[in-house]
């Protein structure tokens, strides 16, 4: 039961991290109905920033803060994936208004690559550390209910935490605000959102920061977890099949499904792992999320489209 | 001479349909077969029918398999990788499982099992669309990746995925040098070349296409999506498959799983994006640019630095090339979506009129 | 119009109630169409005119009701079925296949005659190229009779509306069908493009002795072409019968010129 617990628990955790980098996904698809495949290579390349700023920073300066170093390489992260989606929405989306959504998708593979190209010419292709402090040890919980209780690791914990609350902020800001506002009219429809004054290229540029911010926080958790190198792009294709499960167009979607393979993937591969060989992981995910569509094509917060002749 | 299309009357609607209307196209493409076959093995050394042609032929065939699906019938795919791994590891199963087994019909089987996996895995096409489709094709990729590596019979118990076949045997002509392997590809190629457009330009391919342009308006004349989709991935993965397994035995000869990754279900898609989606002439295009500019890159950038006095490394070549890649496809996507063979289309257009503007 | 032979109840719909969540589309819609008849169904936007033709050929399932095809029920007609049965149609926003050049598309219109195997298809032998050929012939008839000759081989997408519509229209001929539907054929046509529209459609009435039900706006077309007329308003049907009769119809007038009258 205890270990039943943790694993659950673990999952719950990893989940929340998928929560954030699906949370990119949806944003950018409610607002443009583009489907970023990019958002993978912007986590490793907003990792990489982050990583080789915190180790440039200091030499540059001559000085030996930690602290500073990391509040330093992240403000220039920051800056740095405010221009990168600038960038994609001036050099590739504004060109392709209005295109299907296979052809879009095809546009942010392309991106992907540019963005793995270029961070990993720029920033380097070994394995770097990222240090902000996370503290390692893991401790134990509920010893008072099982015996023995159950182990936590500290890192996953505060990491979730750190999900869980930018994805409270990031509701918030997209209910409350009056950019949100106009995001939501803009997810609704691009044409008259237009049409009362709303600027579209100022509002995806908006959803393509926000989503570079998601990314370089996502990239951070995981890059301190696993350090900054080119395995962290493949993370977002274990995202996917959470943006399926919830649904493209909702964020709830998002956080649940997020929950939902978080968990499933990491029961799955303690429980049913070891019959099949084990590294059933990558895929697990991918055939709940299958076997999900073929019920519900729509997710399980999507919105239902019909087709009109 | 000039390209010309001015005085040839046909006459009869057989003579409008042939294969290629326009004389010049037709002695064209017999000329490029012609040369292919007999004039290549004179000039070509061994390092470029390895480093190039083979894989380059190998590729076209597995290009033709993507742009059938995704170019004529519109489903995109991103598992056209594991759709090669089905085709290789069962080629491989029935050649040496079965004692006897013609390694052409090893190759050809190979092809049938990966079509009746793509349309297992095709299946959710009939009720997603697009994006969701993409994912549900990516579901194929990482499982096959992950079936080859741990299900131990598909593999004849290698560790890890890795097997290898002896030199193929074709009739007691045995294939071993790069020149046979060129041969062998080739001949393949040619073939599946012309089924594939022969397929499109018929009822089959009008099928596809009008699912492709309008499937709302494909049903209402009567054609079933169900079937113009599952032909599509069962046409799209017997192609993908037969290059899977050309790839695996005539290409490497002994290989493990990540030979058919999922970059390799990018690289196809991009090939056809670039080549040109929706003709088949695009394909090889596709092959041809893909194989070429890692070599062009290789050679061109360490020069290059030379030049401006910088050392260039191997990782900053291979950097290089995703970059060159990403970048090629935004701009055919934006600038030209139906890639180079549409460019070679205009370019003939102008020739047909040349010197003449108009 | 006088003079014209009407044959049996050709297609028969009963009943039919369609609902989109709270929407209701159609409600209780009856009404029967003659073999050989041009059959209009008129009314005001969003009356639910284009749901009924969608109804008919099986595009939307309607929750109640049930169309009778020369004496078959079908009670969940879809696509396949109605073309199968002789139905074609053409669409309010053309829906051409615009990767495709005229001839292909219309060709498409033959496939469910065309039986050649995917083998036989895959090296063109035998029956595919046999098949090939006549129905090429077949298709060849209908670019005459539409005199769309001269953009055989261009691409749809580069065609002007008017013509795109045309192109709709042979698509539709081509599966020989024995009702034609069409959704708004001369929807923004000038006068010159409605009259030809106008006459290929009473030839086909004529000639293959099609039976036609078309939905339009311009109500003087209507009433030239039609030899029956349906009126839906609000998805409720106000209105049946001969020109003549639907004009004098108090509810149709109320409807379509407001109440002022």
């Amino acid at each position: 039961m205890a270990f039943f617990l943790e694993t659950l628990l673990g999952g719950l955790m990893s989940g929340m991290l998928y929560s954030l980098v699906a949370l990119g996904f949806v944003l950018i698809y409610k607002a443009s109905g583009v489907f970023n495949f990019a958002q993978g290579a912007m986590v490793l390349f907003a990792a990489l920033s982050m990583a080789r700023f915190s180790e440039w920073i200091p030499q540059w300066l001559g000085m030996d803060n930690l602290f500073i170093a990391n509040v330093l390489a992240f403000a220039v992260s920051v800056a740095i994936m405010f221009v990168v989606a600038w960038l994609i929405e001036r050099l590739v989306l504004r060109h392709l208004v209005n295109q299907e959504g296979a052809t879009l998708l095809m546009a942010t593979l392309g991106i992907a690559y540019f963005l793995d190209g270029v961070g990993q010419t720029i920033f380097g292709s070994d394995i770097y550390k990222i240090d902000v402090g996370m503290p390692k040890d893991p401790v134990m919980m509920l010893e008072s209910v099982f015996e023995g209780g159950i182990l936590i690791n500290k890192e996953d914990f505060i990491a979730a935490l750190i999900s869980a609350l930018l994805v409270v902020a990031l509701t918030i800001f997209f209910q409350k605000t009056s950019t949100g506002r106009a995001l939501r009219a803009v997810a609704d429809d691009h044409q008259a959102a237009q049409s009362i004054g709303i600027p579209l290229g100022r509002i995806w540029v908006i959803v393509w920061c926000v989503a570079g911010i998601t990314a370089l926080v996502a990239g951070i958790i995981w890059g301190s977890k696993l350090g900054a190198q080119f395995s962290l792009s493949t993370v977002a294709l274990r995202a996917l099949p959470v943006v399926i499960l919830g649904g493209l167009t909702s964020v709830p979607g998002a956080i649940l499904g997020g929950l939902i393979i978080g968990v499933g993937e990491k029961l799955s591969e303690v429980f049913l792992g070891p019959y099949v060989g084990g590294g059933i992981e990558i895929w697990f995910a991918y055939m709940l999320a299958l076997v999900f569509l073929l019920f519900r094509p729509q997710g399980l917060f999507g919105e239902k489209i019909i087709d009109r002749v | 001479m000039f390209y010309r299309e001015n005085g040839q009357f046909k006459t009869s609607y057989q003579a409008d349909q042939q294969l290629f209307s326009i004389p010049q196209d037709r002695w064209a493409i017999l000329a490029i077969i012609a040369f292919a076959f007999f004039g290549v093995p004179l000039l070509v050394d061994e390092y470029l029918f390895r480093a190039i042609l083979i894989p380059f032929l190998i590729l076209s065939l597995a290009a033709l398999g993507v742009n059938i699906l995704v170019g004529y019938c519109g489903q995109i795919t991103l598992g056209a990788g594991a759709s090669m791994a089905v085709g290789a590891y069962a080629a491989y199963n029935f050649l040496i499982r079965i004692s006897g087994m013609p390694a052409l019909g090893a190759i050809l089987l190979g092809g049938l099992v990966a079509a009746a996996a793509g349309i297992v895995f095709g299946a959710p096409s009939l009720r997603v669309r697009g994006l969701y489709l993409a994912v549900a094709t990516l579901a194929a990729q990482f499982f096959w990746d992950w079936a080859f590596l741990r299900i131990k019979w598909f593999t004849n118990n290698a560790s890890s995925g890795s097997v290898s076949v002896a030199d193929i045997n074709l009739m007691g002509w045995t294939i071993s040098s790069p020149v046979d392997k060129y041969y062998f590809c080739l001949g393949v190629l040619v073939v599946f070349s012309l089924m594939a457009k022969n397929l499109v330009r018929g009822n089959m391919g009008r099928q596809w296409m009008a699912i492709r342009d309008m499937d709302v308006a494909a049903t209402v004349i009567g054609i079933r999506p169900m079937y113009a989709k599952l032909t599509a991935f069962a046409v799209s993965s017997f192609y993908l498959g037969v290059a899977g397994a050309l790839w695996g035995m005539i290409n490497l000869g002994s290989w493990e799983p990540a030979a058919f990754s999922i970059d390799r279900s990018f690289s196809l898609l991009f090939m056809v994006i670039i080549g040109g989606m929706g003709a088949i002439s695009g394909s090889f295009f596709g092959a041809a640019f893909i194989v070429i500019l890692p070599i062009f890159l290789n050679q061109m950038l360490p020069l290059l630095g030379g030049l401006l006095g910088l050392e260039v490394s191997i990782a900053l070549v291979s950097h290089v090339e995703i970059m060159v890649f990403g970048a090629l496809i935004i701009f055919f996507l934006i600038v030209e979506p139906h890639g180079i063979a549409r460019l070679w289309a205009t370019g003939r257009e102008k020739m047909r009129l040349w010197p003449f503007p108009h | 119009m006088s003079g014209r032979k009407f044959g049996e109840v050709i297609l028969d719909l009963k009943n039919i109630s369609l609902s989109f969540g709270g929407v209701k589309a159609l409600q209780d819609i009856s009404f029967d169409v003659l073999e050989h008849e041009v059959r209009a169904i008129i009314g005001p936007n969003g009356a639910g005119k284009s749901s009924m033709l969608n109804v008919i050929n099986g595009v939307y399932r309607p929750q109640q009701g049930e169309i009778i095809l020369r004496g078959e029920h079908f009670a969940n007609m879809n696509s396949y079925m109605a073309a199968k049965a002789g139905l074609a149609r053409t669409f309010q926003n053309i829906a051409l296949f615009k990767g495709m050049s005229v001839l292909d598309n219309i060709m498409t219109g033959r496939n469910l005659k065309m039986k050649a195997n995917m083998l036989q298809q895959a090296f063109w032998f035998g029956p595919a190229q046999r098949e090939e050929l006549e129905h090429r012939l077949k298709v060849e008839e209908i670019i005459d009779f539409l005199e769309i000759q001269h953009i055989r081989k261009t691409p749809v997408g580069r065609l002007p509306y008017g013509l795109q519509k045309r192109v709709d229209l042979a698509r539709a001929l081509a599966m020989e069908p024995q009702i034609l539907l069409l959704d708004e054929p001369m929807a923004g046509m000038n006068v010159e493009e409605k009259q030809d529209m106008c006459r290929f459609i009473l030839d086909v009435n004529d000639q293959f002795g099609t039976t036609v039900v078309l939905i339009e706006h311009d109500m003087g077309v209507v009433m030239d072409i039609s030899d029956r007329v349906v009126v839906l308003d609000y998805g409720k049907k106000i209105g049946d019968g001969t020109p003549d009769e639907v004009r004098a119809n108090p509810d149709v007038i109320s409807a379509y010129l407001g109440a002022s009258h």
